[in-house]
């Protein structure tokens, strides 16, 4: 983008994919930017409404099953994501926004739904819900400190040789469907996890990653000590947990 | 109380009420009680005294869960014995239950759960305490999924409030919850629904299992929270209409109320309309009081006598408790999920009060507190804000990006001592709140 703009973030359709306050995500971004001196402005896009394709950042939340469902027939008719990935603007997606990125996703009754075909992740039902805390070790090359977060869902995730995994869970089920633990996905310009919190809240070098790509430059540091205060509670308590409420395959 | 008594219309009530329609349904000769529940009450009486004394709760649980255990038919023999109406949704289901009660008490005898146990167990126990006054009023508390095995009681009358996110955690879908409504309402045709017409997820449960309205007393009592029905539930499209929401694709409208509130009004079939006036803040409590006064009015009750009684409910079970503590005049208010804090924090920006804000993540309190993102604290910028609970890291950082300056404490005793002196609202949320409660109700006003 430009310099001296304002950056543009997308949040879509927070009225369906806004279940578990990951509308966060994009305030976080919002003043991430804005206290380092970068104009910024959240973007509302409610599901009906065109995804205005000129936008800097893209967010996907999480949201119930017939939400994601609502969600995917808007998604279907607009070209927008699939512009932004082409260009390289970052679209961060959670949960649901993972799994409508993909290439399917199971819902209710065992069918199987075509998603966005933008992420090379297959997703489906798990044997039982994933809910709790969650510790994620982050792919190397990422250069990222570890992930804090709390998932809560339904369906998992397998990734196909297009996509990289986010990172590890250490604590967790991440993706659920495959024996290394992964978590999250990451392609081209899309980087997605099943962390909630939200997400960017507790993890603000992710927060940092995201917007130094829409920004096209690296970012200055930016310390703000109630959210290292919060990292560390959340990271010790997920130590003290059991290693891991992993399930089957 | 209110600092500013404003003129009170009294409700206009001839003496030809209630209509056709809308009278009671005869009292019925209580049934002989089986001798196996005859058995179980007096064991289960004991087993709950005996939990009391070792200090294990009310002991309420314990007694409705032993006579649940002796004898399975409990519910459908109890539920013979009293005239039952139940209360339930996702928010205001103890302060909608303590004005019903309140306001039958005028006309009748009334047992109620009004200690919140709103399990089996716990109505099995209530309709206990009154087995030998058969032809009382049971006014009861319900969760919402405990909902469809409670109708075994018949109930005369079914007060729906609302129904939106809680606890994400673990009831996981507001699906299943509409599912199990429907299902309940569907297996008792005869009970009449006083729901509120504003909550189209709720409209939806009630029209599934009674598509003609048979039975249904529509009340638009307003909603807080929109975000759980942004589509149209029934062909997800969009809605429009506000409070009176029309679907823009199908047919899928707001039912004809037949009562109405409109901030501090309150309408009814030829009743009104009147100030509601009451002691206890806010917009959610109009709507719990016209959802009351409207099933109270079925059930019998006049509604001018009816609403004095709901007017004296100033304090349920801790929650907007007046009290001094460390120099302050304080106010308890609770505030369990994003619906409620929503509510509160809309009757905190209509106050100049400090606040101190005091939240939890325990099973109780759901363990996820990701909702702090959906809730508007950027309404309190500008407030003297001390944050505790255990999950204060959290609130904080909502707070830093909502940009709203604030300081901790690591308890509400604490808070208040920092605050000096002046008017302060603790809001806790479930487990923080019953926290709060404990340290500060021994001084209570």
């Amino acid at each position: 983008m430009l310099a001296d703009s304002v950056l543009r973030i997308a949040v879509l359709y927070p009225e369906l994919l806004g279940t578990y306050g990951d509308g966060g995500n994009g305030l976080v971004l919002q003043r991430r930017a804005e206290w380092r001196g970068q104009p910024a402005e959240l973007v509302h896009v409610d599901a009906g409404e065109p995804v205005p394709a000129e936008c800097d950042l893209f967010l996907l939340g999480g949201g119930e099953d017939n939400n994601q469902s609502s969600a995917l027939t808007g998604l279907t008719r607009t070209p927008a994501l699939a512009r932004a990935v082409e260009r390289g603007a970052p679209v961060f997606a959670v949960c649901a926004g993972l799994q409508l990125l993909g290439e399917s996703f199971e819902v209710k009754g065992g069918t199987h739904v075509a998603g966005l075909g933008l992420l090379d992740v297959v997703s489906m039902r798990l044997p039982r819900r994933a809910v709790g805390e969650v510790h994620v070790e982050v792919r190397a090359e990422l250069n990222l400190p570890d992930l804090t977060g709390f998932e809560n869902h339904g369906a998992g995730s397998r990734l196909g040789p297009d996509a990289q995994p986010l990172g590890r869970a250490l604590v967790g089920i991440g993706n659920g469907l495959d024996d290394l633990a992964t978590e999250g996905a990451t392609q081209a310009s899309i980087v997605a996890t099943y962390l909630h919190g939200p997400v960017l809240a507790r993890n603000p070098a992710l927060a940092d990653l995201l917007l130094g790509r829409a920004l096209g430059r690296p970012l200055e540091p930016l310390d703000v000590p109630s959210v290292t205060a919060l990292r560390t509670r959340r990271l010790t308590a997920v130590r003290r947990q059991k290693k891991g409420h992993r399930i089957g395959r | 109380m209110s600092d500013n008594p404003t003129p009170v219309v009294r409700p206009e009530v001839s003496s030809d009420k209630p209509e056709s329609g809308t009278a009671p349904a005869p009292r019925q000769v209580a049934p002989r009680l089986s001798a196996r529940i005859r058995l179980a009450v007096p064991l289960g009486t004991l087993a709950g005294r005996m939990s009391r004394a070792l200090g294990r709760g009310g002991g309420r649980t314990v007694a409705g869960r032993v006579v649940l255990r002796l004898a399975p038919s409990a519910l459908e023999e109890l539920g013979a014995r009293h005239r039952v109406a139940f209360v339930s949704g996702t928010n205001g289901k103890t302060t909608t239950t303590r004005y019903l009660a309140a306001a039958m008490r005028a006309h009748e005898q009334v047992v109620s759960n009004d200690d919140g146990a709103n399990l089996l167990s716990g109505l099995v126990a209530t309709l206990m305490r009154s087995a030998r006054r058969p032809t009382s009023l049971a006014v009861l508390e319900v969760d919402e999924a405990v909902l469809r095995t409670a109708v075994q009681l018949k109930p005369e009358v079914i007060v729906l409030l609302n129904l939106s996110r809680d606890q994400l955690d673990r009831t996981s879908e507001i699906g299943r919850i509409m599912a199990l409504w429907t299902e309940a309402l569907t297996k008792s045709p005869e009970t009449v629904v006083v729901a509120n017409a504003d909550d189209p997820l709720l409209v939806v449960s009630v029209r599934d299992a009674r598509p003609h309205d048979d039975n249904v007393i529509w009340v638009a009592a307003g909603l807080g929270w929109q975000s759980d029905a942004a589509v149209c539930p029934r062909c997800q499209s969009r809605f429009t209409g506000g409070r009176a929401f029309r679907c823009t694709n199908c047919t899928f409208a707001r039912p004809t109320p037949a009562w109405s509130v409109n901030g501090d009004q309150l309408v009814g079939p030829e009743i009104g309309p009147f100030e509601l006036d009451l002691p206890l803040p806010g917009q959610a409590n109009c709507a719990n009081a016209a959802l009351a006064l409207a099933a109270a009015t079925h059930l019998g009750a006049d509604v001018t006598a009816a609403l004095e009684q709901v007017r004296t409910v100033t304090h349920i079970a801790g929650r907007y408790l007046f009290l001094h503590a460390e120099g302050c005049d304080v106010q308890l208010l609770l505030a369990k999920n994003p619906a409620s804090w929503k509510e509160m924090l809309a009757v905190l920006g209509s106050r100049e009060t400090a606040i101190v804000l005091a939240v939890n993540a325990r099973g109780a309190d759901g363990k996820d507190p990701s909702w702090l993102w959906d809730v508007p604290f950027e309404v309190l910028a500008g407030r003297n804000i001390v944050v505790t609970g255990e999950r204060a890291e959290d609130l904080c950082v909502r707070l830093d990006y909502a940009e709203v300056p604030h300081t901790t404490a690591p308890d509400v005793v604490t808070a208040l001592r920092q605050m000096g002196t002046g008017r302060c609202d603790i809001v806790g949320n479930y487990t923080a709140f019953q926290e709060a409660r404990r340290l500060l109700e021994p001084h209570a006003r």
